[in-house]
């Protein structure tokens, strides 16, 4: 554990936690402005977020304990992975977590908590949210673990410190075929993830086509305001894993005062870019049925498996 | 006389004793001495695998009990592994039979053989020449069947269940037998040893054909596709403890064979014999795993994840042959551990689970998910048992299935860059298998948690499920120890697989290393399970004292669920298992084709008018169908043409008699 880890991993989970909300503010901001709406302001989802939390919890009938605790557990996953993953240092607080196949379990593993909480509630909305989830999950994973694989071949770990200081010391990386693949795969990926459009739309209540939000249809007051913090974090964390793998420029590599705010506002830069242009993305975008995601994610798996072809071939 | 032939000797006898035992004591204590007997069995036998493990061995010969060849046996590391897993299920089980067994299976055949069935088990790894293994072998399949049939009278599917367990575990023992004895015909006599030295001087078409064969018996032992059709019937028919056994402990020694006989005798293979074992691996994984996330019936549903696990074994089997065939060893030490880990984590999660499954189906009478759910308020310890159990099955953080399948992935990522073409290809499609795996088995454990134990009751059976009684609990109690074990604490058992795989691949590669924080040796990589979930717990701690700084502090207030306005929620709008599984059904339609028949009946005035709608569903298991179907088909139309040569006149058969001889002495005064 290195000076420089500590540091990250005390300046990491600050940024994301503050930060985040600011990033979903700032998106529904530019996709205001593009749908010629004037927008409730940068800062709105911080202020729902004091609302919530000073709102009386609530009990549903029929919920037990895994109702109760899942928020917690989602909240928990992403602060682990925003204190692990070199998003402003490239040493990592806790190194032996910091492994891609971990950090992407964790994430899952907070999806899981909240399926089990959907169907915990014993609501249509709940299962149906739950299993549409699942669904998507079981899909994105083998996408995700390829893109992955293609990645951590070349350095031959993976190890998220070791890919992103592998990137930084060999540049011309980054414009090859396997790493442009792989980023295609895991933009899509990453998109159903989070629950973006075109696979999920995070601002409708419609039975129909309602993914995420079904699943916590129940959420009231402080829990709803964790599950809300903890969905802006995934987005924020998966944005910046996006670019540290591929960007990993401005990182700081040594603990001076200098280094660490460059790495800081290196990395909320890229993400602030990553976020709009997802945001102006999604006006042009309509929500996909949820049968054709499938073609989608398939579509991503292929390019995925290309990139491990061409890390081969190429090698 | 060490520590491992004490512990066997005294295993086999505390079991033998137990399952006369059985028979003598009346009925009211019987399930009580079996039980005990049979932990008491477990925990020698676990003594013997440990002490094999770290090293120990002993060789006894006993030329007088077989004729012929006579019985030999010894330990080893890697019969040791087994041996250990073995016996550990075998304490859980046994200790869960004391209460589970009193509802009608307390029966003096069923109770006698329990204890037989394990001490077979415990013999198979412990064998050391071929008589010896075959002998265990087949009571061992023997004892299983019996047990598999104990609930015969009640359920007409059991007979049906033991017909085709019979059958098919016979054919393997064929294919085993076959096998075995064509590389004894090699060798000077029967020991394992013998086998071992005239293994390199055979030729290699002989060797294929030894492989081959006993790939297919040991593979259809572990119940991998195409030869798993018996698996889904027999586990779930078989008493719950029963099915434990056979699913966490049983199988294994498929993999223990082909490790025995191909890392070990044959002194490993060409590339294509591991290729063979790797495709195998994939296929029943991904289909095993579909096949599960789609079933509704929970043991079924266990047997098909079983298939699922033992396909990423033979995966990683596979996958250590293969770089130990290109010269890889530290890969295939590394690929080695990972697989008999993964071993050693399914035993100990499936006996959860299987138990578990055994414990719903004692309070609630019935195994199908779609009319479980709600059952945390009746039985709190066995839901909280069965989530721990799912949540080593499903390979997330901080389960039990992860780190195998970390360890399983780091060596195939690191097999890419090593060799030619064909791994080239080989490696991201595996990859992509496993993770395939892993995506569904998370959907499916969601599902069989979530479904199962969660929500509301959906039957009234459901809604009045009790807590079981408290050996049941200490028999899961055990086994979810040893998950959090495994799942936390992986470098522990670390060392003594690694022996366990060095035995195997004869090489001097330990692979991993590392007491918190497991560090691969030779490739770069490392992972600590203990401070992943303490990371977990200590940011869940943060979050929850943070909320209470921040909130506001009120009490929790009982308000209604979300009803649209339409009054309270019944149990029947609730998503069931089979609603769960709807999406991912249909994403695979190809693949799984399920068969759904509406049927309507109208009113006999008037077309326009239904009376009665029937709507069946079934999702049949499309190999078997294909696969099992035509060759079912072909023998009984055989037989029914072998019919028409038996007529039932005696005069007809003593001319079949006579006109055989006949032809044979003709044939006979030709060729001499």
């Amino acid at each position: 554990m290195s000076a420089l880890g500590v540091v990250g991993g005390i300046v990491q989970p600050l940024l994301i936690v503050a930060g985040s909300p600011l990033l979903v503010g700032l998106m529904r901001q530019v996709r205001a402005k593009l749908e010629g709406r004037a927008g409730p302001g940068v800062g709105q989802p911080w202020r729902d977020l004091r609302k919530l939390l000073r709102k009386e919890p609530l009990a549903p009938r029929g919920t037990s304990e895994v109702f109760r605790s899942a928020p917690l557990v989602l909240v928990a996953t992403t602060l682990v992975v925003a204190v692990v993953v070199p998003f402003v240092t490239t040493a990592s607080a806790v190194d032996p977590v910091a492994d891609l196949f971990a950090v992407v379990a964790l994430l899952a593993l907070g999806t899981v908590a909240l399926a089990l909480a959907g169907l915990d509630t014993g609501t249509a909305f709940g299962g149906m949210g739950a299993s549409r989830e699942m669904t998507i999950i079981a899909l994105v994973e083998p996408t995700l673990l390829v893109a992955i694989f293609a990645l951590s071949v070349r350095v031959g770990s993976t190890n998220l410190a070791a890919i992103v200081s592998s990137t930084l010391h060999d540049p011309g990386r980054v414009i090859s075929p396997v790493s442009l693949l792989a980023a295609v795969a895991l933009i899509v990926v990453i998109v159903a993830e989070t629950g973006r459009l075109p696979v999920d739309n995070p601002s409708t209540h419609l039975e129909l086509t309602m993914v995420h939000e079904a699943m916590i249809l129940e959420y009231a007051g402080p829990d709803l305001a964790l599950v809300e913090l903890a969905s802006a974090m995934r987005l924020s964390v998966f944005l910046g894993l996006l670019a540290n793998l591929f960007l990993p420029w401005g990182i700081a590599t040594a603990v001076t005062p200098a280094a660490l705010l460059i790495g800081a506002v290196a990395v909320v830069g890229k993400v602030a870019v990553l976020g709009v242009a997802l945001a102006s993305a999604e006006v042009f975008l309509a929500k996909l049925r949820l049968f054709r995601v499938p073609e989608l994610l398939a579509g991503s798996f292929l390019l995925s498996l290309l990139a491990v072809a061409a890390s081969f071939f190429l090698a | 006389m060490t520590l491992a032939a004490v512990g066997l000797g005294v295993a086999v006898a505390v079991g033998a004793l137990t399952g006369l035992a059985a028979v003598v004591v009346p009925v009211r204590g019987r399930s009580t001495v079996v039980g005990i007997g049979t932990a008491v069995t477990g925990v020698a036998g676990l003594v013997a695998g440990v002490a094999a493990l770290g090293g120990q061995t002993f060789t006894l010969v006993l030329p007088g009990v077989l004729p012929l060849a006579g019985v030999r046996f010894t330990l080893d590391p890697l019969g040791g592994l087994f041996l250990a897993v073995t016996a550990g299920v075998a304490v859980a089980a046994g200790t869960y039979g004391i209460s589970y067994a009193r509802h009608g299976l307390d029966a003096r055949p069923v109770q006698a053989v329990f204890p037989l069935f394990v001490v077979a088990m415990l013999l198979v790894p412990a064998a050391d020449s071929v008589g010896t293994f075959l002998l265990c072998w087949e009571l061992m399949a023997l004892a299983s069947l019996l047990l598999v049939l104990a609930e015969h009278r009640r359920r007409p599917e059991v007979a049906s269940a033991g017909r085709w367990y019979a059958v098919m575990t016979h054919l393997g023992l064929i294919a085993i037998l076959i096998g075995l004895l064509v590389l004894t015909a090699h060798a000077t006599n029967d020991s394992f040893a013998a086998l071992r030295n005239a293994a390199p001087h055979m030729p290699s078409g002989v060797r294929d054909v030894v492989f081959v064969l006993t790939l297919a018996g040991f593979a259809s032992k572990a119940g991998i596709v195409p030869l798993h059709a018996w698996l889904p019937r027999a586990h779930p028919e078989a008493p719950s403890h029963v099915s434990a056994l056979m699913s966490a402990a049983m199988v294994n020694l498929g993999v223990y064979g082909v490790a025995r006989v191909g890392f070990d005798l044959l002194g490993g293979g060409p590339r294509w014999w591991w290729l063979l074992v790797l495709a195998l691996g994939a296929l029943s994984a991904v289909y095993g795993i579909l096949q599960a996330v789609i079933n509704t019936d929970l043991k079924r549903l266990l047997g098909y994840s079983t298939t699922e696990n033992l396909g990423l074994v033979f995966l990683g089997v596979g996958a250590a042959g293969l770089f130990a065939s290109s010269g890889q060893h530290v890969l295939a030490a590394v690929a080695l551990a990972a697989a008999l880990l993964h071993v050693v984590g399914h035993a100990a999660f499936k006996t959860l689970l299987f138990l578990a499954a055994g414990s719903v189906l004692h309070a609630t009478g019935t195994r199908d998910l779609d009319a479980l759910g709600g059952l945390r308020a009746g039985m709190p310890v066995t839901t909280g048992l069965f989530g721990l159990g799912a949540l080593a099955a499903s390979a997330l953080p901080p389960g039990t299935a992860f780190v195998s399948e970390w360890l399983l992935l780091q060596a195939l990522i690191h097999g890419l860059p090593a060799s030619g073409a064909a791994t080239a290809i080989v490696m991201p499609v595996t990859v992509a298998a496993v993770a395939l795996t892993a995506g569904l088995a998370v959907a499916t454990f969601v599902k069989a948690f979530g479904v199962g134990f969660l929500a509301k009751p959906r039957s009234t059976a459901a809604a009045r499920a009790h807590e079981s009684p408290v050996s049941m609990l200490a028999g899961m109690g055990l086994a979810g120890c040893a998950c959090v074990a495994v799942a936390l604490a992986p470098a522990v058992a670390l060392p003594s697989i690694g022996h366990a795989a060095q035995a195997a691949l004869g090489d001097g590669a330990p692979g991993v290393s590392g007491a918190v924080t497991l560090r691969l040796t030779g490739i770069v990589g490392s992972l600590s399970p203990v401070l992943l979930a303490g990371s977990l717990l200590a940011a869940a701690l943060v979050v929850a004292a943070l909320l209470r700084a921040v909130a506001v502090r009120r009490e929790r207030r009982a308000a209604r669920l979300w009803d649209c306005g339409a009054g309270p929620l019944s149990a029947r709008m609730e998503y069931t298992a089979t609603s769960f599984a709807e999406p991912l059904q249909r994403v695979f339609d190809n693949v799984v084709q399920p068969e759904t028949d509406v049927d309507v009946t109208h009113h006999e005035e008037s077309r326009y008018l239904v009376a009665a709608v029937a709507y069946r569903h079934r999702v049949p298991d499309r190999i078997e169908r294909r696969l099992y179907q035509p060759i079912l088909t072909a023998v009984a139309v055989w037989g029914q043409a072998g019919r028409r040569l038996a007529t039932g006149s005696v005069h007809r058969y003593l001319g079949y008699g006579f006109y055989t001889l006949l032809g044979l002495l003709i044939v006979l005064a030709v060729t001499r």
